[in-house]
């Protein structure tokens, strides 16, 4: 494990990465190699994670205060978590992985040409996406994250994620050893984002797969993915790239950056812009197009978080986030349509006999 | 969903209307005094059959209905017997058509019927093209039968050779002969158009209803984009019309083509070149049959054809030439809409995820691929040829009855039912021969004088798009394609009903017909010789094209029509040029005016007006 790098840009990651980085960060380099556009960004491996665990003594820590823990105890579960997280959260790194995790950070920076770029931190779980051990959502996402010591310190916050008391008590009754499920934590340039949001390259209602289905807001896709707003909603014809259905909704609010504090926050929507489409026309086509790229890269449906970033010019300026899988169709064995063997006479007989249903 | 009782739309009598009935044949009619009729009357779900009959029917014009009400019915009924289905029932009201699909309710029965359909239908399946081949030879036998029908005026004095060659039958016979003779072909043309046409639809209706279990979303438009032939006969005048545009630049004769839109003008200068000679040569060839194209649907006496005025076509020929002078290519990409086809029919494959269902979808597509060319291809001999020819005939007969005064004028005589026509020309015939003045002479201009007034009050009358008592079941191949009758369309007719201001409406919706998003500037035409106004990029809002409006398409940005679905003329046209097209939005031409800004989005079915 020791000559396991610490950490990985994203471009060098491949889906082989998986132990290393995570499902998200390894996803992403897939993506880049693909030849999506991503934002730039870098992991800290599962390697490094343990280092920074291992330095200090904190895994041993960690081991003592889960053994023997009754996770049907709440008491004692919510107990055992705060005393985890609060040591991961307060340990410094060891010098030498700081030192390199500041610099990548600089590098990122000077490549995007940002003093200090603000970006997003997320614990990449390897079991995260693995089917029947859907972790997503316990783990944490930090935006618009600015300066090398903030980075780190969400980092840590990420990390100790890991240790939630509902983590916990996932893994115990799912059966897991918790250091089975390693971690790894991924920063990515932010996109300063116009509108971002998800989509789906088959329809999530009725399993289509001719279509692609976005769903878009303004400001950062949080307020998208948490299904805080009812966002703008699009339909699109995978196999002509036209628009089949567009329903524009009333925003309420986005997320965007509080420029005074610099950090990310839902915002009220001007009245004058609640009711205008998140994304343009051309915008919804070249993301579709993306979509059936990326689809087409993974070999089945996925659902993808995207971004127009709003300091770029059209053409160049939409992003996927992330991309995975898309697991519920997915794995829902899809019955066939077609009678047994029947000749298209016999379909024509049968299909009459059974009429078409109007009311 | 709630609809009107149609006995009590029928009973709000249009004031001064009253009596419309005997417009009409007394089958149409909406009953009270037979309470077991009247029962099943209101059991019944009726729709207004807009597609066909965008305004109230002409007294003769309803020939084409009560030839379609047997046709239709025969074959469902008594030739293939379409399992759960027996015949469209029609019923007029205020001079519009309501139609509606006799189910077969009995479960025992419908399976009686079924080995006789698969039987029937199955043997034409399978033998379509031989079958079809057959049909164009029995449909243009037709058609030189109609050509060569002569309707005789009737003489001071019967020729000497009624003597001489011992005749024994008098030109007033063959009058009466020859007005029989016309009405039987026209309704024998009825009786082919439907011989393959039904099957056509249910190939065509089972592979959208396979392919749309497969994808729930797939656009209507895609279906047919899968199936639709591109060498249609459709196509062929207006290719007709480039190639004359291309000739007569050729033969340096543009000028004298371009110099007037009046054809007798042109015509006339033309006559007088040596190379305008050839060139009218070229175009007395294209004329039989591709110039026999009426200008609207051909279901109207007034849709009169190219032939009946050759402004359109030269208009047509005239925007090619400047077309071409532009140096703008005016080929139709064929080879493009092929590549297109097959790549979206292809991709569509690929999604399917079973083999089981890839199989058949193969088998589906390939039937309906087989029968689809009849469904496009008939309408040019039955409705635009033969008809053509039929209303000229008919003016033909209407010339005798103006000559012994039963019509003022020849366009009079629609108001005629085809019966009464009959009877009249029996006035006409029997007063000729005994040498005294047809009763009709002092009867029959009153009477149409009245009907022209109840006309026009229908025309304002807005029929109500369905009535009765909706089932929850649509067999009917027919119903489903050609009438779009789903829950959706029925709410949306629901929905027009309750408009009371049409100025206020900003928002029409109609069938996704072919996809893109433009705005533009509308320009209403409401009949083909509307269509010399269009400006380069504007967007078209006609009642309903057809293919002698083609020539505006080389012009518009995309196109709004009233009536018409996804196999409409207007939506294969726009599909072929990659511009937007939404059909079938009932009012367009009435909510829409010239000159107002509208956004045309042609990938989800809605027009939106910029007020």
């Amino acid at each position: 494990m020791a000559n396991q790098p610490a950490l990985c840009w994203f471009e060098e990651c491949t889906r082989a990465s998986l132990p290393l980085v995570g499902g998200k960060c390894s996803s992403l380099g897939e993506l880049i190699n693909a030849g999506v556009r991503v934002p730039p960004g870098f992991a800290l491996t599962t390697e490094g994670v343990r280092r920074f665990m291992a330095a200090g003594g904190i895994g041993g820590d960690v081991r003592a205060q889960l053994r023997g823990l009754d996770v049907r105890n709440p008491e004692a579960l919510e107990r055992a978590s705060a005393a985890i997280r609060s040591m991961i959260e307060s340990t410094p790194f060891p010098l030498e992985l700081e030192d390199a995790v500041a610099e990548r950070y600089r590098k990122l920076s000077v490549r995007c040409c940002i003093p200090a770029v603000p970006v997003a931190v997320r614990s990449s779980a390897t079991a995260e996406d693995l089917p029947d051990a859907s972790f997503a959502g316990q783990q944490d996402t930090y935006l618009w994250i600015r300066g090398a010591d903030e980075v780190l310190r969400h980092v840590r916050r990420c990390i100790s994620s890991l240790y939630t008391a509902r983590a916990i008590a996932y893994r115990a009754n799912k059966g897991f050893a918790d250091d089975s499920v390693a971690i790894s934590v991924g920063v990515q340039k932010m996109a300063k984002s116009y509108a971002a949001g998800v989509m789906f390259t088959l329809h999530p209602t009725n399993g289509d797969r001719s279509v692609i289905v976005i769903d878009s807001n303004f400001g950062f896709g949080e307020s998208v993915v948490s299904g805080e707003v009812t966002p703008d909603h699009f339909v699109v014809n995978k196999v002509t790239l036209d628009i089949l259905e567009r329903t524009v909704a009333t925003k309420q609010s986005c997320y965007t950056v509080d420029q005074k504090t610099q950090t990310s926050r839902a915002f009220e929507v001007p009245f004058e812009r609640q009711r205008v489409q998140s994304l343009i026309d051309d915008e919804i086509v070249e993301l579709a197009g993306m979509g059936k790229k990326i689809e087409r890269h993974y070999g089945c449906p996925v659902d993808v978080e995207w971004a127009v970033d709003k300091d770029l010019p059209a053409g160049s300026n939409l992003f996927i986030l992330q991309a995975r899988p898309e697991t519920v169709w997915s794995r829902r064995s899809r019955s066939i349509v077609a009678d047994r063997e029947a000749s298209a006479m016999d379909y024509i007989v049968s299909s009459m006999l059974q009429g078409k249903r109007v009311t | 969903m709630k609809f009107p009782v149609p006995h009590d739309v029928k009973a709000q009598t249009i004031p001064g209307t009253e009596g419309w009935e005997r417009m009409y044949p007394y089958q149409y009619q909406f009953v009270t005094d037979d309470p077991e009729r009247n029962r099943y009357e209101k059991e019944t779900f009726w729709f207004y059959d807009g597609l066909h009959y965008p305004e109230p029917l002409y007294p003769f014009d309803t020939i084409w209905d009560e030839a379609w009400y047997l046709a239709l019915s025969q074959y469902n009924n008594r030739i293939f017997q379409v399992p759960p289905v027996r015949g469209v029932d029609h019923r007029i009201i205020n001079g519009y058509v309501y139609i509606s699909p006799v189910p077969v309710k009995d479960p025992a029965e419908i399976g009686q019927r079924v080995p006789n359909f698969t039987e029937r239908a199955g043997y034409y399946f399978k033998n379509w093209d031989a079958l079809e081949t057959k049909w164009k030879k029995k449909m243009e036998a037709t058609i030189r039968e109609l050509e060569a029908l002569q309707i005789p005026q009737l003489p001071e004095l019967e020729d000497i050779s009624v003597v001489t060659e011992a005749l024994g039958e008098s030109k007033g016979f063959h009058l009466l002969k020859a007005y029989d003779d016309l009405i039987n072909l026209g309704i024998k043309t009825w009786q082919y158009h439907f011989e393959f046409l039904n099957l056509g639809y249910a190939a065509y209706v089972f592979f959208l209803d396979f392919t749309q279990k497969l994808f729930p979303s797939i656009p209507l438009q895609r279906v047919t984009q899968m199936i639709s032939g591109v060498d249609v006969i459709m196509y062929q005048s207006d290719e007709e019309l480039k190639k004359l545009a291309r000739k007569a630049l050729a033969l340096d004769i543009a000028e004298a083509v371009t110099f007037s839109p009046e054809w007798s003008v042109v015509e006339a200068g033309l006559k007088k070149l040596p190379k305008g000679q050839e060139w009218l040569q070229a175009l007395d060839k294209a004329r039989d049959p591709w110039f026999h194209i009426s200008t609207g649907t051909g279901w109207y006496h007034h849709d009169r054809s190219w032939n009946d005025n050759m402004n359109v076509p030269l208009a047509g020929i005239a925007t090619y030439i400047e077309k071409i002078r532009q140096g703008v290519n005016i080929e139709r990409p064929m080879q493009k809409v092929r590549a297109e086809r097959d790549r979206i029919t292809a991709e569509y494959r690929d999604l399917i995820e079973k083999e089981e269902d890839r199989k058949q979808f193969d088998e589906l597509l390939g039937c309906a691929k087989t029968v689809f060319p009849y469904v496009e291809n008939h309408l040019f001999y039955v409705e635009h040829w033969f008809h053509s020819i039929f209303w000229n005939k008919i003016r033909d007969v209407a010339q005798v009855l103006k000559t012994h005064g039963i019509i003022a004028d020849i366009e009079d005589v629609w108001y005629l039912r085809r019966d009464e026509i009959k009877q009249a020309l029996w006035d006409v015939v029997t007063a000729w021969a005994t040498g005294v003045t047809p009763r009709g002479a002092k009867t029959w201009p009153m009477e149409i004088d009245w009907r022209k007034g109840v006309m026009q009050k229908f025309r304002e009358w807005k029929a109500p798009p369905a009535i009765g008592t909706a089932p929850e079941v649509i067999q009917e191949p027919f119903t489903i394609v050609l009438w779009g009758v789903t829950n959706k369309s029925l709410s949306d007719w629901a929905a027009v009903q309750e408009v009371k201001d049409p100025d206020s409406i900003t928002e029409l919706k109609g069938f996704a017909g072919s996809p893109g998003v433009i705005q533009g500037r509308a320009r209403v035409c409401r009949t083909v010789d509307d269509i010399n106004q269009l400006q380069e990029g504007e967007i078209l809002v006609a009642p309903t094209t057809s293919p002698s409006w083609a020539p505006a398409f080389a012009k518009i940005g995309a196109c709004v029509t009233d009536v018409g679905g996804v196999m409409s003329h207007a939506a294969i046209v726009c599909r072929e040029y990659g511009m937007p097209a939404v059909v079938g939005t009932g009012h367009a031409t009435k909510i829409i005016k010239t000159g107002m800004t509208v956004n045309v989005d042609g990938s989800s079915g809605a027009v939106s007006i910029a007020r």
